[in-house]
């Protein structure tokens, strides 16, 4: 527990200051009403470094109360020690329940992965974004990419990932893969695979995405419409995996390859560890029984 | 003016009331037309409901200049704002960030609606109606609602629907609505769209 010092924790609950939440609340709502689009707002330093998800934190701390259930994960896993220091962090300043279990949670923030287990309604999803902006990578001005937003002016966006097609037979691009919200803004998932984006569509769960460093905030409300960009000819298509989990036998799961040793060996196994387990111990109650 | 009254009908709570106050107005404003509840109590001088002084307490502070229509507005009212959040009255409607409005008030046509550029920059507009029960029937869709979702009103100012169609073709622009009774509330943000 180094990045995040315990004792710069404060007295708030949820560590912010009431000015500083109700401040990201207003944010949190306009970006609800105006699902994909980027609301400005003023970021506040946290007792932890950024990249850490000090976006997402300060979203989860506007939203979160003392009835609440966190879940928090890194890449899907839990016990990485960016999602123990944030579970351990809201503990502390808002003595909230903590749980691995995606079924149990009421607030989940992650880091690049949405769960395996369907979210239901009711839930939130809470992202930690890097780079907020879908377009950046195209124009780095700030005031341009407004522009381009404002305008529905996607065109750019298209001609990139066309040139992709190109020059590699298919779309490289597997990560942060641009969805558009609602028929309206091109958005930025944050580093999810793109494994993932059909999760997005259509979820009962509200999506939030904070990106700290860069103080956006976004939203994709419950039932929302979330279509990956891609053409008639070369729809998008989600990454495949030929064997199954190695641990659990999921198919149909985003899984890590794990080497094993240095002579070349390796397996593949589920990237969410709480499906994982779940699935382990399922398999052994059956067992058993 | 009566200081006593000012000083009053806060929350009892403040800060586990706002988060809770909160919740409440966001899952409304994710799922436009359901109906959510507001549990923490605030009382305002004048005929401001209960949902709309929770809200205000909620989300106003220096930052936002609050507008309040004129069957509302006193300078009681004024005090206890400013009192209780540090928000200032707006002056005028174009520098409203929340405005309230009581039964059968229509929102300002000056009200901001944000620019194409900062959609955000608009104003939230919360008007009290009498109820969710009878009332003009209306069909929603849109972000937030599978399928469509049915609402009446009673008590909203006529012809609604004219009102909210021209509020709707200004989107990504346009104002959102919050639509309190007693301590009932009802979100309509910009991207809901009134089929029938
Ligand atoms: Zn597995």
């Amino acid at each position: 527990m180094s990045a995040v010092t315990m004792s710069e924790a404060g007295t708030n609950f949820a560590y912010l200051d009431e000015e500083t939440k109700r401040m990201i609340r207003r944010a949190i709502l306009k970006a609800i009403a105006i699902p994909g689009y980027q609301v400005p707002f003023a970021s506040r330093e946290m007792p932890m470094p950024y990249g850490w998800g000090t976006g997402g934190v300060q979203v989860t701390a506007a939203v979160i109360g003392p009835d609440d259930v966190l879940k928090v994960i890194d890449q899907g896993a839990d016990d990485t020690t960016n999602a123990v220091s944030i579970r351990a962090f809201f503990r502390k300043v808002a003595r909230v329940a903590v749980t691995t279990h995606t079924a149990e949670a009421t607030v989940i923030q992650t880091r690049h992965r949405i769960p395996e287990h369907p979210l239901i309604e009711g839930q939130i999803l809470v992202y930690q974004v890097p780079i907020p902006e879908p377009l950046r990578f195209l124009e780095p001005r700030e005031t341009e990419t407004r522009t381009m937003h404002a305008l529905e002016e996607y065109g750019l966006m298209h001609v990139k990932l066309y040139e992709d097609i190109a020059h590699h037979g298919r779309i490289a691009t597997s990560y942060a893969y641009p969805v558009k919200v609602a028929g309206r803004y091109v958005m930025d998932p944050s580093p999810i695979p793109k494994f993932d984006n059909p999760k997005m569509h259509l979820s009962p769960a509200l999506q939030l995405f904070g990106a700290g460093r860069e103080k956006r905030i976004y939203a994709i409300p419950p039932h929302t419409d979330v279509r990956s960009l891609d053409f008639e000819d070369h729809p998008f298509e989600i990454q495949r995996f030929d064997e199954p989990c190695a641990l659990c036998g999921a198919r149909n799961v985003y899984l890590d390859e794990v080497i094993l040793d240095d002579r070349g060996g390796r397996m593949f196994v589920c990237s969410d560890t709480d499906n994982c387990e779940s699935r382990q111990a399922d398999a052994q109650k059956e067992t058993a029984a | 003016m009566d200081a006593s009254t000012s000083l009053t009908g806060g929350f009892a709570d403040p800060v586990f009331a706002a988060q809770s106050v909160f919740r409440a107005v966001m899952d409304c404003m994710a799922r436009p037309g359901t109906i959510g509840t507001i549990g923490s109590e605030a009382t305002a001088p004048g005929a401001l409901g209960a949902a709309q002084a929770a809200i205000a307490l909620t989300l106003c502070d220096a930052d936002t200049p609050v507008w309040f229509a004129d069957t509302l507005a006193s300078p009681a009212l004024s005090a206890w704002l400013a009192f209780h959040t540090g928000a200032s009255v707006a002056p005028d409607p174009t520098t409203a960030k929340f405005a309230f409005l009581g039964l059968g008030g229509v929102p300002h046509p000056d009200f901001p609606i944000g620019t194409q550029d900062y959609p955000d920059r608009s104003a939230t507009v919360v008007i009290e109606v009498s109820g969710f029960e009878a009332g003009e029937p209306f069909t929603l869709s849109g972000p937030g609602i599978a399928g469509t979702q049915p609402l009446s009103v009673a008590g909203l100012f006529p012809d609604f629907r004219t009102f909210w169609q021209a509020n709707r073709a200004e989107f990504p622009r346009g104002i959102d609505l919050i639509l309190t009774a007693g301590t009932r509330l009802v979100a309509l943000p910009r991207s809901v769209r009134i089929l029938d």
